[in-house]
């Protein structure tokens, strides 16, 4: 435990522009009381690599993200920084980089002065620093505040100022605890882009936590979908939203029509890894195996919706090509349309209650009312068989 | 004033999520701990004990002390004294700490200064003081002759004590009742004004309860300090209508009787924590009956 | 209703007057010209202050009381803010306790702390001594530097110290750069208090004195009781001085310092 003196771990500040940094989580559980927190939690963080833990509130994503810092030690399991295990070692000494909720920016101190404070742990000399620092500022588009005091800046102007007090000495890692929460949208939409835009230029890991899966899947090279303590997945943003393992996974990224019933395998033979499953006395098929209770997911804008005619041709969702292997097809009633200018979104009931979810671009919507009866129709490609899961809601969105 | 501001003020929450324990900052506890126990804890211990054990042991001191009528006319004195002050003191400053919640920022700024400037005089200067205002011909005599209220005997009376002990027990009151006051919504006044109560009602049904907490404790604190003050009591009051604190004084400096003395002590002691007492339990109360619904 | 509010400004004129008053009296009285406490004062001289810096008893006294002060700041100050850490960082059921043993000086009678530390003084044979004397202003005066102490580290937001330790500052390094900057404005309030209250003490001192070591308000009380000497005013006035000149010091760095905050 040293106190003067630069500890001897904390690698001095060279030339900077080091690469980023290789976390490994290895079965890595928290228990608080009886419960675990962080539950048996394993993941690898590949250098230079945007990784984002998702999830909601209470799912173990904030905890995880502590313990890599070192605020919180680990029940069991191991952390492993670029290869040496990190267990043991203090906060201070892992050289890693934070940005917090609430900024933390210390109140006595200038912007500079912030800045500057880890420069000064590890005996940066006085004109390296200054250099540093407005380089720094210079990232983060702030250069000319460093006489300012934090109370005199906004919030937005605040955070970058802590993002640029976490990055000044070139950690190989960066972690990021919900930096946005307390911004409003447009700032925190724009903001998010600089911080892709600084996570491209410096090439340092970050790990970020949010529970806002747009924000996720704007910034990730790839995202971990935490639950309960757990990682019920973890994939690319695209791997996610079109290809979810779970129907956890499914419902929490984007907008989804969940189509639950008894799915067993597909006889026809026609697909190989595909299931079936029964919805409203007619037999869906869907990507993917499984048997027992079973929920097929389609995306909003896959779905499309075609008004039932009232002439005796029109033969609605029995349609020949929309019961055979490429196409599905449901009968549906149109209750809602919400209007968002570039897109409109349709909610309507299936015929055993359950609801749908449709999302059409402008310039392309169907002749549609609420009231209508329509048929619902997708390519069985575009969707994808799930085990239920009965803990997640039946939600629209 | 900002320096009294960090007397008062309570410190707000804030949380953290580390759960790595530093070596035990509990440990940073035992120098004052040491100190208090060594240094308080046990003199007054060793009051208790002389109490208990001078000249014999046993409770003679006590049996002495309530069937002396001499000395429960002290005990009676005592608490009345104190009653006096804390009344008084009451009374002038509720009007005072409702005024700087009133004032603009320089009003306030002023009326602190003022209600502050007894808590850095010394008591010894300020006792001394009235030892002079209060003299026969003294300034207040004369003042008063001029208000045409004649001259009236202050000086080594019981009426000079309360007006020497008032004054220096006001910023104990006024302080927390002004934190207090200062917290209380001056909407639900106006509420109560507009759904039909007389400023009088409004003011005794809606404001005076809400001020409780702080007049409670402001009271409270008022009323135990005057029953340990020694001081002015001895300074401004005469050897005949001596107060509690002054024959414990007696007893102990004067004739050697650490028995007696400690015995009064030990009186002086007991009453103070049952009116601490008294006082937890009451603020316990009312929230029970507020608080549930 | 503007009759009710102009009567409210004079009666808080007139107590305000009264609060102020014996301060007030005691530096004009400090200057009178004649050998008896007598108000207004019919003439004017500094005599009585040349004679209180000529007086051994007297200048002695101050210099005690000045002694004793200075080293009850600093003991107080040092233990109280270490007890205040304690009491907010601590975890364990006896730190209520604790706390209320801290404080516990506050509110026991002072004659009662008085006697006892008498009787505990004189079979220690610290009556008389320096060394007594500031243990029992410290105890006095701890609860004046704790209070403000704990109520700054409550407010103060941990998580500065986790930015700070992710920073690479250590345990040290954040308690000197972070916490203790932020925390400054109590620590010197409680050092003001623990000054003046120290200062000010009458009562235990009256006991624990010896003819040979007296602080000056003891020696005050006994002159107060015995003699009409003017040479009193002359002490009060500059204990009114020096404890003003404190306080705005005091003021002047607080309110510097919370600017920041």
């Amino acid at each position: 435990m040293s106190g003067s003196g630069a500890p001897a771990d904390l690698a001095p500040v060279p030339g900077l522009a080091r690469a980023g940094g290789e976390i490994i989580l290895d079965r890595l559980t928290k228990h608080y009381a009886d419960t675990a927190a962080v539950d048996d939690v394993s993941l690898t963080i590949r250098p230079g690599e945007f990784m984002t833990l998702l999830g909601p509130s209470g799912s173990g994503k904030t905890t995880t993200l502590n313990a890599i810092a070192g605020f919180v030690a680990p029940t069991s399991g191991r952390l492993l920084l670029d290869g040496s295990e990190v267990g043991g070692v203090p906060p201070h000494r892992r050289d890693i980089g934070m940005v917090f909720q609430h900024y933390a920016l210390f109140p006595h101190m200038t912007v500079a002065e912030n800045i500057a404070f880890p420069l000064r742990q590890r005996r940066v000399p006085k004109t390296r620093r200054t250099e540093l620092v407005t380089s720094a500022l210079d990232t983060v588009r702030l250069s000319g505040l460093e006489r300012r005091y934090p109370h005199e800046l906004s919030g937005g102007q605040q955070q970058r100022v802590a993002v640029a007090r976490a990055i000044v000495y070139a950690p190989r890692v960066l972690l990021m605890d919900e930096p946005l929460g307390a911004l409003d949208k447009k700032l925190r939409d724009w903001l998010q882009l600089e911080i892709k835009r600084i996570h491209a230029e410096l090439g340092t890991t970050f790990v970020y936590v949010t529970h806002d899966q747009e924000e996720a899947l704007v910034l990730s090279d790839r995202v971990a979908v935490f639950n309960g303590g757990r990682i019920e997945q973890v994939g690319t943003p695209d791997e996610l939203y079109e290809r979810p393992s779970t129907l956890f996974v499914a419902r929490f990224l984007g907008d989804s029509t969940v189509l639950r019933g008894p799915a067993g395998p597909d006889d026809t033979g026609d697909t190989p890894d595909s299931s079936t499953l029964a919805k409203c006395g007619r037999t869906l098929r869907a990507p993917g195996r499984h048997s027992g209770a079973g929920a097929i997911v389609v995306r909003p804008e896959r779905l499309s919706v075609h008004p039932d005619g009232a002439g005796p041709d029109s033969a609605g969702p029995d349609r020949a090509e929309w019961n055979g292997a490429e196409w599905n097809a449901l009968p549906a009633v149109v209750e809602r349309e919400i209007y968002l200018g570039s897109s409109r979104k349709l909610e309507l009931r299936l015929p055993d209650g359950d609801p749908a979810l449709v999302r059409e671009q402008a310039g392309k919507l169907a002749d549609v009312r609420p009231g209508d009866r329509v048929t619902l129709a997708w390519r069985v490609a575009d969707s994808v068989l799930l085990a239920d899961d009965p803990t997640v809601e039946d939600a629209v969105t | 004033m900002a320096v009294l501001d960090e007397l008062t003020t309570r410190g707000g929450p804030a949380s953290a999520p580390a759960d790595r324990v530093r070596a035990r900052p509990a440990l940073l506890l035992l120098p004052a701990l040491v100190l208090l126990l060594a240094f308080f804890v046990y003199p007054v211990l060793t009051m208790v004990w002389r109490s208990l054990t001078d000249p014999e042991p046993g409770l003679g001191n006590f049996g002495w002390f309530f069937t002396e009528p001499a000395n429960l006319r002290v005990l009676a004195r005592t608490f009345t004294t104190g009653l006096w002050v804390t009344l008084i003191t009451l009374a002038l400053s509720y009007p005072y700490a409702y005024a700087m919640t009133a004032a603009g920022q320089r009003g306030k700024a002023v009326l602190t200064l003022l209600v502050l400037v007894p808590f850095w005089t010394s008591l010894m200067v300020r006792t001394f003081a009235w030892q002079v205002l209060l003299q026969d011909t003294g300034v207040v005599n004369r003042a008063l002759a001029l208000v045409g209220l004649g001259p009236a005997h202050l000086i080594r009376t019981e009426t000079g004590v309360i007006i020497g002990m008032t004054q220096v027990l006001m910023p104990f009151m006024v302080l927390p009742l002004y934190a207090v006051l200062s917290g209380i919504d001056l909407g639900l006044v106006r509420a109560a004004r507009s759904l039909g109560a007389r400023p009088v009602v409004a003011f005794l049904r809606v404001y005076l309860p809400l001020s409780m907490p702080g007049l409670a404790a402001g009271a409270l604190m008022v009323f135990i300090l005057s029953l340990g003050f020694y001081i002015t009591p001895a300074l401004l009051g005469s050897p005949t209508d001596a107060l509690l604190s002054q024959q414990i004084f007696t007893q102990v400096s004067g004739l050697l009787r650490w028995g007696r003395g400690g015995a009064m002590g030990v009186v002086l002691l007991v009453a103070t924590l049952v009116l601490i007492g008294l006082a937890t339990l009451a603020q316990r109360r009312p929230a029970r009956r507020r608080g549930t619904s | 209703m503007r009759l009710a509010r102009g009567a409210l400004w004079v009666f808080c004129g007139l107590v305000g007057v009264w609060l102020v008053a014996p301060a007030l009296i005691v530096l004009p009285l400090s200057l009178t010209s004649q050998a008896s406490l007598v108000f207004p004062p019919r003439g004017w001289s500094g005599r009585w202050y040349a004679n209180f810096f000529h007086d051994a008893s007297w200048i002695g006294a101050f210099w005690t009381s000045l002694q004793v002060a200075l080293l009850v700041t600093v003991v107080a100050t040092v233990i109280g803010t270490a007890a205040a850490i304690g009491l907010t960082r601590g975890q364990g059921r006896g730190l209520v306790a604790a706390n209320a043993l801290i404080l516990s000086p506050m509110i026991v009678p002072g004659i009662v702390f008085a006697i006892g530390s008498y009787a505990t003084f004189l079979s220690l044979h610290l009556v008389g001594t320096l060394g007594g004397f500031v243990m029992a202003h410290t105890v006095l005066a701890l609860p004046f530097v704790v209070i403000p102490v704990t109520a700054r580290l409550r407010g103060f937001d941990r998580r500065l110290e986790l930015a700070s330790a992710s920073l690479g500052a250590g345990r040290w390094a954040t308690f000197g750069q972070v916490t203790l900057p932020l925390v400054a404005p109590g620590v010197l309030a409680g050092a003001l208090f623990a000054f003046v209250t120290s200062f000010d003490e009458v009562v235990v001192s009256l006991f624990i004195q010896s003819p040979y070591l007296q602080t000056l308000p003891v020696k005050m009380y006994s002159s107060v009781s015995r003699d009409t000497d003017p040479t009193i005013a002359a002490a009060a006035s500059m204990i009114i001085v020096l404890t003003t000149v404190l306080v705005l010091v005091a003021s002047y760095l607080t309110v510097r310092r919370s600017r920041v905050r």
